[in-house]
């Protein structure tokens, strides 16, 4: 690391006594910086727990045996989990991230310190604007709230003050860059990470823009100004934003797993070209993927339906292929080079396991590319859909790769943040070493249950699959309720997950050890291998090519056998 | 290194395993792409999402009258409706329930229409599984076969306020 550490100008254009040298990687802080990704970082786990509880509840009221709460406390606490989990939680969290990658690797002061405050302090108002909101009662529409459905106009202004403060740190993260490349801090291309913050940042401006199309009318509409607003316009506008922020978190995610390779097993990128070239591809292919939310709605036809499924969504689908190999392979070629070069996967089985950083990013990289990449396509096609659309299938999708991918993603970058960013020492480590394992199996368990449970048709947002009350009986093959059964135990499992990080970082955060003045302690020995004298090839790479066959093997046949399935059907056009 | 400023002389062209993997996986794009407008063309299940603009007091007149030309029995209090084969049926979802119960002979093409009174709903065919949306002020159009007999439950699956889970239906197949 020296080498590259001594080719940046010392001094950037830090005001004096604003930075400080990173003691672990030399790295200089802008103290600024630090003090606003403590504040988003601390916010962001404050909503994870909120989010967290509330998902507990969820999933041992859909759980049959146990059935917790009563129907209306149900879709409340669905609407609160939602908010927290997908918005407020992730969104503080990018925030940070954004923050991180802009001044500490380019070596600059962040643009603008009042900028930050206003960020911060919008999106934390708008945030407990929005709780309140549902907890007062009067805004029991789930996430989504798909008018007609109406909530207190408190609810809405409040998702809008979110997006703006959010809006206010993206662009005070533009003018960070701006600054930097003005003052000349840094040489060159910037670097990967920042390359991929930066399209998560490009991305996350359209969605917001979005979502101030939609949000505002329809605040107006909650208040009686607007006497109508279309439901089809509605939905597509507001996947512009519901959808597309996901892919905001996917950006994150990537350029999050690529900077825990080179902290944990220092890899670099094989190809920087092609690495670049698929977060290019994200920004520009995946802007209508929105659609997919559409498939079996009235008001769009097929060629609008099958156009932006395809075009757009496929040529995102491969920057994701892309990143599913250079990520693993990357980890290949450096823990070869450190003397694991013998075998397919010599180099896999010795990687740092027991390192939180490398576990939690590594079972991130798996669970979204097998569990949420290959899932999301099929479910996303546009016929196979009707098997889908809300059933149970699509949150089994969206939970192995907004939670078992990107949460999981940022709960091993935490590993790296509490003891280079808050500079404390975690407490109790051999617990922070299962934490990832605990999350990652728990989601995944949950997220399996549902996926089957939706194939047998259980919907999802539902207090009641015995649809008690109802003027017809009806319910689901014994099957599905083993599978509900498995959902359960895989959401339990990861709340404890979930709860174990939460109180490991508050822990470390507000009564840890301060580590000032002396490097991080390392989560593993550094590793060393046979030490083969032979050159390693940087280009050769066949257990990560065994891997990604593997995968494209199980993607096909999960593909056809759901077209399969779906030639079963009734005929409907 | 991701996190440091990358070599001059970055931009190249991928090598050996990548490019391998990049080709095959921009192959697997392809085909994914190609296999929805094969399956709208030669496949039987499509949602082409054929619909029209329809005020609610509209869609309900035509439900009534629907109703009134076509019962041929009634279940749990609600009427049970034979589309004549080829003809329109006309369904319709409100705050909780789906009116009427709908018949068809297994075999015969229909146009089932539906639309809902109030909020947004869900069409879900059980234990089939197909799923459509339903929107107020949207008539959606499915032009649909039955190939199977039997009772058949709807239930929706788009929430709808606190009753949502009491909200079901039928279509009966002969």
């Amino acid at each position: 690391m020296a080498s590259a550490v001594e080719s940046l100008p010392i001094l950037g254009n830090h005001p004096t006594d604003q930075v400080r040298a990173c003691d672990t990687t030399t790295l200089p802080v802008c103290l600024t910086a630090q003090k606003f990704i403590k504040l988003h970082a601390v916010a962001a786990v404050v909503f994870l727990l909120i989010g967290g509880i509330a998902a507990l509840t969820l999933g041992l009221t859909r759980w049959p045996a146990v059935h917790l709460l009563d129907a209306q406390w149900y879709y409340r606490l669905l609407t609160l989990h939602g908010l927290n989990m997908l918005i407020f939680w992730i969104l503080n969290f990018e925030i940070a991230v954004l923050y991180f990658a802009s001044t500490v690797l380019l070596n600059t002061r962040l643009a603008s310190k009042s900028a930050a405050w206003v960020g911060l302090v919008m999106m934390t108002v708008g945030a407990i604007m929005v709780d309140a909101a549902i907890f007062g009662g009067k805004s029991d529409v789930l996430m989504t709230s798909y008018v007609p459905l109406k909530a207190s106009p408190w609810f809405y202004l409040g998702i809008i003050l979110v997006a703006v403060g959010t809006l206010v740190g993206v662009i005070n993260y533009f003018a960070t860059i701006y600054i930097a490349k003005r003052d000349q801090t840094y040489k060159g291309s910037v670097p990967l990470v920042v390359f991929g913050a930066t399209a998560a940042a490009i991305i996350a401006v359209v969605t917001l823009l979005h979502g101030a199309v939609v949000m505002i009318p329809t605040l107006l509409w909650s208040m009686g100004i607007i006497e109508n607003i279309d439901p089809a316009w509605y939905r597509i506008t507001w996947w512009g934003l519901g959808h597309m922020s996901q892919q905001v978190n996917v950006c994150a995610m990537v350029s999050i797993w690529y900077l825990l390779g080179t902290l944990t097993v220092g890899s670099k990128p094989l190809n920087q070209a092609v690495c670049r070239g698929a977060f290019v591809l994200y920004i520009l292919f995946i802007n209508v993927a929105s659609a997919h939310h559409l498939l079996v709605d009235p008001g769009t036809g097929s060629v609008w339906k099958i156009w932006n499924t395809s075009y757009a969504m496929y040529l995102a689908v491969l920057a994701s292929m892309i990143h599913g190999f250079t990520v693993p392979a990357s980890i290949e070629v450096a823990m070869r080079k450190k003397g694991f070069n013998r075998g397919l996967f010599g180099w896999l089985a010795n990687a740092p396991w027991s390192n939180p950083g490398f576990s939690g990013f590594f079972l991130s990289l798996v669970i979204f590319g097998f569990g949420g990449g290959i899932t999301g396509v099929t479910l996303g096609t546009q016929q196979i859909n009707i098997m889908a659309h809300n059933t149970l299938r699509i949150p089994g999708h969206f939970h192995v790769t907004v939670v078992g991918g990107t949460t999981l993603a940022f709960m091993a970058i935490t590993y790296y943040i509490v003891p280079l960013i808050f500079q404390k020492d975690f407490y109790a480590k051999a617990l922070c070493r299962i934490q990832p394992y605990l999350f990652g199996g728990g989601i995944t368990l949950m997220a399996l249950g549902m996926s089957f449970a939706g194939s047998y048709g259980v919907p999802r947002r539902h207090w009641d699959i015995e649809f008690t009350g109802g003027l017809f009986a009806t319910g689901f093959d014994a099957g599905a309720h083993v599978m509900l059964g498995i959902m359960g135990v895989g959401a339990v499992i990861a709340f404890l997950g979930l709860l174990l990080y939460c109180l490991l970082v508050v822990a470390a955060v507000f009564f840890g050890r301060p580590v000032e003045g002396k490097p991080m302690e390392a989560w593993n020995e550094e590793p060393r291998g046979q030490i083969d004298a032979e050159e390693v090839d940087e280009h050769k790479t066949p257990g990560t090519l065994v891997i990604v066959f593997v995968f494209l093997t199980a993607f096909a046949v999960y593909y056809f056998a759901n077209w399969m399935w779906l030639s079963d059907l009734w005929e409907v056009r | 290194m991701s996190i440091y400023n990358p070599p001059e002389g970055w931009l190249q062209a991928p090598k050996g395993p990548e490019r391998l993997w990049i080709g095959l996986a921009l192959i697997w794009c392809i085909v994914m792409s190609l296999a929805m407008p094969y399956w709208h063309f030669y496949g039987k299940q499509n949602a082409s999402g054929e619909s029209y603009r329809v005020s609610a007091v509209d869609y309900g007149t035509r439900v009534r009258q629907f109703v009134e030309a076509n019962t041929v029995g009634e279940a749990s209090g609600i009427p049970i409706v034979e589309i004549p084969p080829g003809g329109d049926g006309y369904l319709l979802a409100r705050m909780w329930s789906f009116y009427p119960v709908i018949k068809m002979k297994m075999g015969q093409t229909y146009r089932l229409h539906i639309s809902s009174m109030d909020l947004q709903h869900g069409f879900s065919l059980q234990p089939l599984n197909m799923n459509f949306q339903v929107l107020p002020g949207y008539d959606h159009v499915l032009t649909i076969t039955p190939t199977s007999t039997g009772v058949f439950p709807i239930i929706c699956n788009e929430f709808c306020g606190i009753g949502h889970h009491m909200m079901t239906g039928r279509i009966i197949v002969e």
